[in-house]
């Protein structure tokens, strides 16, 4: 530790490779970081960029991990230092912010004595005041009461709250590197954006420097200054924000750029009007619960669906748009309210609606065969020659641009696109009129996630589907929607055409949401950020 | 924390509802099966009028609910019995005569209860302590030699019957090595230390078998809690192992460990018939097991209520240990 500290880079990584049993996840990787830098690491699932941030802590020690190459954090060389140094290191100099807030943190002890815990391990700080520092910084990250709130389990903050925890117990001995692993991918839009402000004040005050692990480009233009750009375990691109994400140098860049939807961008081939009407919800309500708890997850929702059409369905997290979707396939009976289909008064499940899951890995059964996960809707039609069944099913699949001869695989041989693939032959299969898709793409990566938006669109174009979309990404359903409805509390608060609504947002909801999506371009990143203030002020 | 005191007035109702059931349950189960209670307590050389009259005197004639409700007072407010000479009072908690010597059944159960008790509860101590530890241990020195060699051991404690571990512990340590002297129950009132000595090869023979079954449950548990996030979480933020070990691994890991307890517990109050025949301890499962030879039925009702008694007691516990540790149950 001869270099000075002002000249050195707070990171150094060079040509790191981590290999797990015989998978390199990360494949001879370089970069630096100068101290209170911001540097983006931008990849698709499996592009190994997770691993590259625990390698910064040394959190692969004894997991069987093998690594190779060199890294330097803060002065200390993570590979060769003893546990003694690595435990200095860890918290003290550099602090990680993790993906899921409520499983990071102990579900068993309060909020301030879990920061105040990691407060003494690092500084020997009495009891007392290890707990005054964990008020301090808890008020710091923006905890209304931090006093009393400091006392509250994990359990009885909200996601936003406790991703600001977590963010609280990172800054408790005032590190010099703040490590966050897609520290908003567990939160809703507008949560994301405060998240993401306070990651910006912090670093402007604090001068540390921020390592931002993340697949949302977006998230990444809004926070760092410079980007790279991983794929298999490499580096892709390295730059600044502006040139990478502005004049890509690389296919993979520029694909991966294509791909991430615009919210600003409305529908590319927009469906041709029609006017007849194929299902339709009059005054929906339902509700959950007994007694004191009982709520309404749905509250008077009336809404049309037309043949050949997309209507969007947008909204955070409880805004009861999943709930919605299930009344209108029939999954659930509305406690309130009817769903009509062509017309008349139809209750629980029927071919002619079907319905796309979200997570493609829990919703096909892992013990059969993909082939008599999709044959199911026909059997439950009659259909009993095995022969037709096989057949139609070939079809169904290539229909989808699978290979029409998987029937006898099993789900965990497909990729997490072609899973949903699979989840929208099965939709298929019983020939419907309507699919209700709830959140279809949002556990996919975005390339492809870009590829089923395209099939799901190919698909309604050729069979005159009618097409509910359900999603909490407001430039996804931009892209797929000829009509939106904004949710909010079980209420719509915004109906109409998808264009009138992203261009012109009525109400202040919808432009509080639209305010609170990451822009690619770090201009108008900034524009955003001053306007989110105004709102909040307002 | 007015959400704690409803959570165990909750609990508290629950548990005496559920004695309610237990009790209706085994009173119809042991008196509504087939067979002539009067014939079998007057003996087998009884003229048909000495069972007549031996069926009225026990008042079998009557129909069941009426009898059950007898019952019920008996437990609540105490009741008379005649004798065929006099009458004899038994007051709350009555739990009714024994057929064969016309003693109080609660009477006899508190004869028997604190040797049961003494028994289970050092068991208890010493197979949690040792169980709890040693899962720990191989849970922390996983895939290493001691692990597996801790492993071994427990695998082969869940497998020994006590009969096989308390011999052999009695033939060594008492027999060959004179260390202790062959346990006789000496009263914890009487004299502590005596007692104390006398009952430690059964606490160790109950308590070893127990704790291999403990042992393996912490490990598991303790494993899994260790996968979790949060233990990542402060490791990542250099918290020492043993802090991350003792202080946020162990705590998640305790629920399972604290439900097991509650049964076994409950259940070796009136089970550990194998370790208090082979000791010599006079305690409710030796006598349970002989009123169930000789078919003593209120003596059987008695204690199977005890007994079920014990294990709501523990079970309940059980539930308050686990909202004391983790706040979320009493939302739930």
């Amino acid at each position: 530790m001869s270099d000075s500290p002002v000249t050195a880079p707070l990171v150094q990584v060079t040509d790191l490779t981590v290999e797990f049993g015989g998978l390199r996840a990360v494949d001879g990787l370089s970069f630096e970081l100068a101290v209170g830098g911001a540097l983006g690491l931008v990849g698709e699932s499996g592009s190994g960029k997770s691993t590259v941030a625990s390698a910064l802590l040394g959190l692969h020690r004894d997991t069987g991990a093998r690594l190779g190459g060199s890294v330097l954090v803060a002065g200390t060389d993570v590979g060769r230092a003893s546990d003694e140094e690595l435990r200095r290191l860890r918290g003290a100099k550099a602090a990680m912010v993790f993906q899921d807030p409520l499983s990071s943190l102990d579900p068993y002890y309060a909020i301030g004595d879990q920061i105040a815990e990691v407060y003494r391990v690092h500084t020997r700080a009495s009891r007392r005041a290890a707990r005054a520092r964990a008020v301090e910084v808890l008020d710091r990250v923006g905890i209304p009461d931090a006093v009393r709130r400091s006392r509250s389990r994990p359990h009885e903050f909200s996601g936003g709250m406790r991703q600001r925890a977590l963010i609280a117990m990172a800054l408790a001995c005032e590190p010099d590197l703040l490590i966050a692993d897609e520290p908003t991918t567990a939160l809703d839009v507008t949560v994301q954006a405060q998240i993401l402000d306070l990651l910006h004040t912090l670093r402007q005050e604090t001068g540390m420097g921020l390592l931002l692990v993340t697949h949302d480009v977006g998230v990444a233009a809004e926070s760092v200054d410079e980007v790279l750009v991983m794929r298999h375990g490499k580096a892709v691109e390295h730059g600044s924000v502006a040139t990478v994400l502005g004049a890509p140098r690389e296919e993979y860049t520029r694909d991966l750029l294509s791909a991430v939807p615009r919210v600003d961008v409305s529908r590319v081939s927009p469906a041709a009007p029609s006017e007849e009407v194929v299902i339709e919800a009059v005054g929906l309500r339902r509700e959950f619960g007994r007694g004191r708890g009982r709520f309404a997850a749905v509250d008077d929702v009336s809404l049309t669906v037309r043949r050949g059409e997309t209507l969007g369905v947008v909204g955070e997290s409880g805004s009861g748009k999943t709930t919605l979707g299930r009344m209108l396939v029939g999954l659930l009976e509305p406690t309130a309210g009817e769903v009509r289909y062509e017309g008349g008064v139809r209750s629980g499940v029927g071919p002619a609606v079907q319905m796309v899951f979200q997570d493609p890995v829990s919703s096909l059964n892992p013990r059969r065969s993909v082939g008599e996960s999709i044959a199911d809707p026909l059997r439950a039609r009659g259909e009993r020659d095995e022969r037709h069944i096989r057949h139609r099913v070939g079809e169904l699949l290539a229909r989808v641009g699978l290979d029409a001869e998987h029937y006898d695989r099993y789900p965990h041989e497909f990729s997490g696109g072609q899973r949903q693939r699979v989840g929208i032959a099965r939709a298929l299969a019983a020939d419907p009129r309507v699919i209700v898709c709830d959140e279809p793409v949002s556990a996919l990566d975005v390339t492809t996630q870009a590829q089923v938006v395209a099939l799901l669109g190919e698909l309604q174009r050729e069979l005159g589907l009618a097409l509910v979309f359900v999603a909490h990404d407001l430039a996804v359903v931009r892209q797929v929607s000829d009509r939106v409805a904004v949710m909010r509390g079980g209420r719509i608060v915004e109906y109409g055409p998808a264009d009138e609504v992203y261009g012109a947002p009525q109400d202040p909801y919808t432009r509080q949401l639209l305010a609170a999506v990451p822009a690619l371009d770090p201009v108008v990143a900034a524009r955003r950020r001053s306007a989110r203030k105004e709102l909040t002020a307002a | 924390m007015s959400g704690f005191g409803g959570f165990v007035l909750r609990r508290g109702v629950g548990a005496v509802i559920t004695l309610f059931a237990i009790s209706v349950i085994i009173y119809v189960v042991f008196y509504a099966t087939p067979g002539n209670v009067a014939q079998i307590t007057c003996g087998p050389r009884c003229s048909p009028e000495q069972v007549h009259q031996v069926a009225q005197q026990l008042r079998l004639d009557d129909p069941l609910y009426l009898r059950y409700w007898h019952f019920l007072e008996g437990i609540l407010v105490g009741r008379d019995y005649s004798t065929g000479t006099a009458v004899q009072h038994c007051s709350a908690p009555c739990l009714g005569l024994s057929y064969q010597s016309d003693q109080q059944v609660t009477e006899l159960i508190l004869a028997k209860l604190p040797v049961s008790l003494s028994l289970v509860l050092g068991a208890m101590v010493l197979w949690l302590v040792l169980g709890v530890g040693t899962g720990m241990l191989s849970a922390w020195r996983r895939g290493r030699l001691s692990e597996r060699v801790l492993t071994g051991i427990t695998l082969a404690g869940t497998a020994t019957p006590v009969f096989v571990i308390g011999l052999v512990l009695m033939i060594v340590v008492c027999g060959e090595l004179h260390l202790l002297p062959f346990p006789q129950y000496v009263a914890f009132t009487d004299d502590p230390e005596q007692w104390a000595w006398n009952l430690l090869l059964p606490w160790l023979s109950l308590a070893l078998i127990e704790a291999a079954t403990f042992a393996r449950l912490t490990r598991a548990s303790m494993l899994e809690t260790l996968a979790e996030d949060h233990i990542r979480t402060f490791r990542a933020y250099g918290v020492g192992e043993r802090s991350v070990i003792g202080r946020h691994a162990l705590r998640g890991a305790l629920a399972p460990v604290i439900a097991l307890n509650a049964n076994n517990f409950g259940s070796a109050v009136g089970g550990a018939v194998l370790t208090e025949t082979l000791f010599g301890l006079p305690g409710i499962g030796q006598e349970l097991v002989h009123a169930v030879a000789v078919v003593d039925l209120p003596v059987v009702v008695g204690m199977v209520l005890v007994i079920g008694f014990f294990v709501v007691i523990a079970n309940a516990v059980a539930d308050l240990l686990y909202a004391v540790a983790d706040r979320r149950v009493v939302l739930a």
